[in-house]
């Protein structure tokens, strides 16, 4: 009688319980991979195709399901490490070359006008018609290069972003070590000067 | 007059070195022999170049064109001759250039027409606009385009105008000069700005170090008739900041998220009030403005300088000592050492300082933390500078904004106070511009996202749209094929069931023509044309009457074969039942 009664108890446990996960399920069910959401976010979106894949999502779909993590050049060596830190993988050396982040210029003068980099461009950066000159906007190109192999008569060149007046930066303060006796290059007396941020 | 002061926390005593440069009275720096004048002197957009190399300008005439509405423009500070718009290096911590105007002075100093209004008889609105077209800036350190601030919140009513004369910074007594010679044009430039704003009550705060600036000031407000406070404030550095100005006046506290605007609170500088009155009044331009030269110089004083001239030859006015090895520009808290001594002035100098080693003697190495709090006691933010050094050091930026660093306001008094001499202003500026860049590349890599999608999305619509038409047009051309076919299946039917007809239709319609030529009256070609028609008609007959002999004679098994397949392709739905009907068995060859 009495283990009847704790059969009794725990199937209706284990109903209760069933039903709770069952509801839960439905309820909280999250639509796609937050997984891959976090990759994304992780990835530089220059939508270059350098990893091999048609796009930043494609990549991080693929991550996700195992891909090496080194495979995408304009996320640089600080990318790699983030989503080696998400993922708890191993840092690995970038498969490729690492660069510095570039600006697609048409040369205007040789332009013919084809359209061809308008439709190779994955972010509609390049404006222009047929046989019209193109131009690209600056702030939203990605520094991709894709719209390199399809022009017709290379009239488009790929530009270093200089360091300028708006995008520099404070540099990591570094404590200079100079030989004795002390050199007279240290600067302003309350805040710290600038050639401690050499 | 007497009134209830507030206090903020912290705040640092370094020695003042004020005394120095207010001996001798404002003097005018004379033309250098070269003006590079930078378009971007304010916070805002880049003001856009309108003169070109060759241009003659006169002093005062409009070189650069402010660009949106947080802008100010910028002018020629003398007459000349533009030798060039090109790049230069700027009087900025990272020693890169920017575009700047470079004017070669005829020495005339010959002024464009200024129009002189009386700014009561203009709306408002025209006001700010003449502030802006005047490159009217804060000229207390900020640069922040002025008539952006003079538009009151609407929400909150103005309570105080808060007009900051304290020059709480080391060494600099451009303010203090100001105050003490020019007090009238400040007062009114004030009165514009209370015009604007409309507050309750105008307070200027003058440090308590600067007694006769006070008192001009007093004297001026009573001389123009005005009901503006003259507050002094204990000397404690960083009471200049508006934020501790505000607070000591006012007792308010600005919230990080928030602008004083919202709490009924504008703070000026009393340069920009004085700026703002000879660019509305006098029709001048922001074209030049007071500078401290002190430091390591022999004759330390203020002069009246022109935007734009290089700074080594301004030096040169008050006998540098030979052992000066660089210009700081600002002061020794929050300034910097210039990265090239020849960089211009600009609208946000107010001092310059020789630097010496005996001035500035150089720093022992920097120590470890000790987490001691001195820092945090001297912050006048109250904010912990000891916790964000350390997730700046470790480069943890996300630590750092949860301590609020975007509140610093890099006054310098944590690395002032600090026993083991960290530069933590060097770390916070540091982790704040990593900071920015992040930001900036976070929304460039949203937008290429969106932008990217966007691209697929329409990529596949127009795709669809693509198929869709091309299925459109299949369904069309089938549509046909099936009429004609139908049409072909009817015609041999009709034809063979009445060969005879046809043939006797066709003298029937040949008269038709020639019923019709009488009317234009040639009846020989119209006999032809009916002849002709005639014949066609028997020709057309002829073939529908021979076409459909297979289908003529037919066995009974034949017939009953044919009937069975159209059945089959019925039942099929191959084809319709209609066309069928008529068509008795159908053509084998289709």
């Amino acid at each position: 009688m009495e283990i009847a009664l704790a059969i009794a108890i725990m199937a209706l446990g284990a109903v209760v319980l069933g039903a709770a996960l069952g509801f839960a399920s439905i309820k909280f069910k999250v639509e796609g991979d937050p997984l891959v959401e976090k990759i994304e976010a992780i990835l530089p979106q220059t939508q270059c195709g350098q990893c091999g894949y048609p796009g930043c999502r494609p990549y991080a779909d693929a991550i996700a399901n195992g891909e090496e993590i080194n495979k995408c050049p304009p996320g640089g060596t600080e990318g790699v490490q983030r989503l080696a830190d998400l993922l708890g993988r191993e840092v690995k050396p970038l498969d490729a070359e690492e660069k510095p982040k570039q600006l697609a210029i048409i040369d205007e003068n040789t332009c013919i006008g084809c359209t061809l980099c308008i439709q190779a461009c994955p972010v509609d950066a390049i404006v222009g018609a047929a046989k019209q000159m193109h131009t690209i906007i600056a702030q939203q190109c990605t520094g991709c290069e894709l719209c390199l192999p399809p022009c017709p008569v290379e009239c488009i060149r790929m530009e270093v972003i200089q360091e300028n007046i708006d995008n520099w930066k404070w540099k990591y303060p570094v404590v200079e070590i100079k030989a004795a006796p002390i050199s007279a290059s240290d600067t302003t007396g309350g805040s710290g000067g600038m050639k401690e941020a050499a | 007059m007497l009134m209830n002061l507030f206090k903020f926390k912290g705040g640092v005593k370094p020695p003042t070195n004020k005394t120095q440069s207010v001996t001798l009275p404002i003097a005018v720096a004379p033309i250098p022999s070269r003006l590079v004048v930078p378009l971007h002197q304010s916070i805002g957009g880049t003001p856009r170049p309108v003169v070109q190399a060759g241009d003659k300008v006169l002093k005062g005439q409009l070189i650069g064109e402010a660009d949106g509405w947080i802008s100010a423009a910028v002018h020629a500070p003398t007459s000349g001759t533009v030798l060039e718009v090109a790049m230069h290096t700027q009087p900025h911590p990272s020693g890169l250039d920017s575009l700047c105007v470079v004017i070669e002075p005829d020495g005339k100093d010959e002024w464009i027409a200024r129009d002189l209004v009386d700014y009561k008889s203009m709306a408002p609105e025209s006001v700010r606009e003449k502030l802006q077209q005047s490159g009217v800036v804060g000229l207390g350190g900020a640069v922040f385009p002025t008539h952006g601030k003079l538009t009151a919140s609407k929400t909150v009513p103005m309570d105080e105008l808060v007009i900051n004369g304290a020059e709480c910074e080391p060494f600099i007594t451009c303010d203090d000069l100001l105050m003490r010679e020019r007090a009238e044009e400040v007062v009114r430039g004030i009165g514009i700005f209370r015009d604007l704003l409309q507050p309750k009550k105008v307070l200027i705060g003058i440090e308590d170090n600067k007694p006769e600036a006070a008192a001009a000031m007093r004297a001026a407000v009573e001389a123009v008739g005005e009901d503006f406070v003259v507050v002094q404030v204990p000397t404690l550095y960083p009471a200049g900041g508006a934020k501790q100005l505000i607070r000591v006046l006012t007792g308010k506290e600005v919230p990080a998220s928030k602008r004083s605007t919202d709490l009924g609170v504008q703070c000026f500088n009393v340069a920009t009030a004085y700026t703002a009155w000879r660019a509305i009044a006098q029709g001048e331009p922001v074209v030049s403005r007071l500078v401290t030269v002190t430091g390591n110089v022999g004759e330390p004083r203020n002069y009246e300088v022109l935007i734009g001239t290089p700074m080594d030859e301004l030096l040169k006015l008050a006998h540098p000592h030979p052992d000066t090895d660089g210009i700081i520009m600002g002061g020794p808290m929050m300034g910097f050492l210039v990265p090239d001594r020849r960089v211009p002035v600009i609208k946000a100098t107010n001092c310059l300082i020789a630097h010496d080693e005996r001035l500035f003697p150089p720093k022992a190495p920097e120590m470890p933390c000790i987490r001691c709090g001195a820092c945090a006691r001297a912050c006048p933010h109250e904010l912990q500078p000891f916790e964000m050094y350390w997730f700046s050091r470790a480069k943890n930026f996300g630590k750092t904004q949860e301590y609020n660093i975007f509140d610093c306001i890099e006054c310098g008094c944590c690395s002032f106070v600090c026993p083991s001499r960290i530069p933590l202003v060097q770390y916070f500026r540091f982790a704040k511009s990593e900071i920015w860049a992040r930001e900036r590349e976070k929304n460039a890599a949203d937008q290429a996202k969106a932008r990217f999608e966007f691209k697929q999305l329409r990529e596949e619509r127009e795709k669809a749209e693509k198929a869709e038409k091309l299925a459109k047009a299949a369904a069309a051309q089938a549509a046909k094929k099936a009429a004609e076919a139908a049409a072909a299946a009817a015609a041999p039917a009709e034809s063979a069931a009445q060969p005879v007809a046809a043939e006797a239709a066709a003298p029937v319609t040949a008269p038709v023509p020639p019923a019709a030529a009488p009317a234009t009256g040639d009846a020989e070609k119209a006999a032809k044309m009916a002849t002709i028609e005639a014949a066609m008609a028997r020709a057309k007959a002829q073939r529908e009457a021979v076409q459909p002999k297979n289908t003529d004679n037919l066995t009974p098994e034949q017939q009953k074969a044919a009937a069975d397949i159209e059945a089959r392709r019925v039942a099929a739905h191959l084809i319709e039942p209609e066309p069928a009907q008529p068509a008795a068995p159908p053509d084998p060859k289709s």
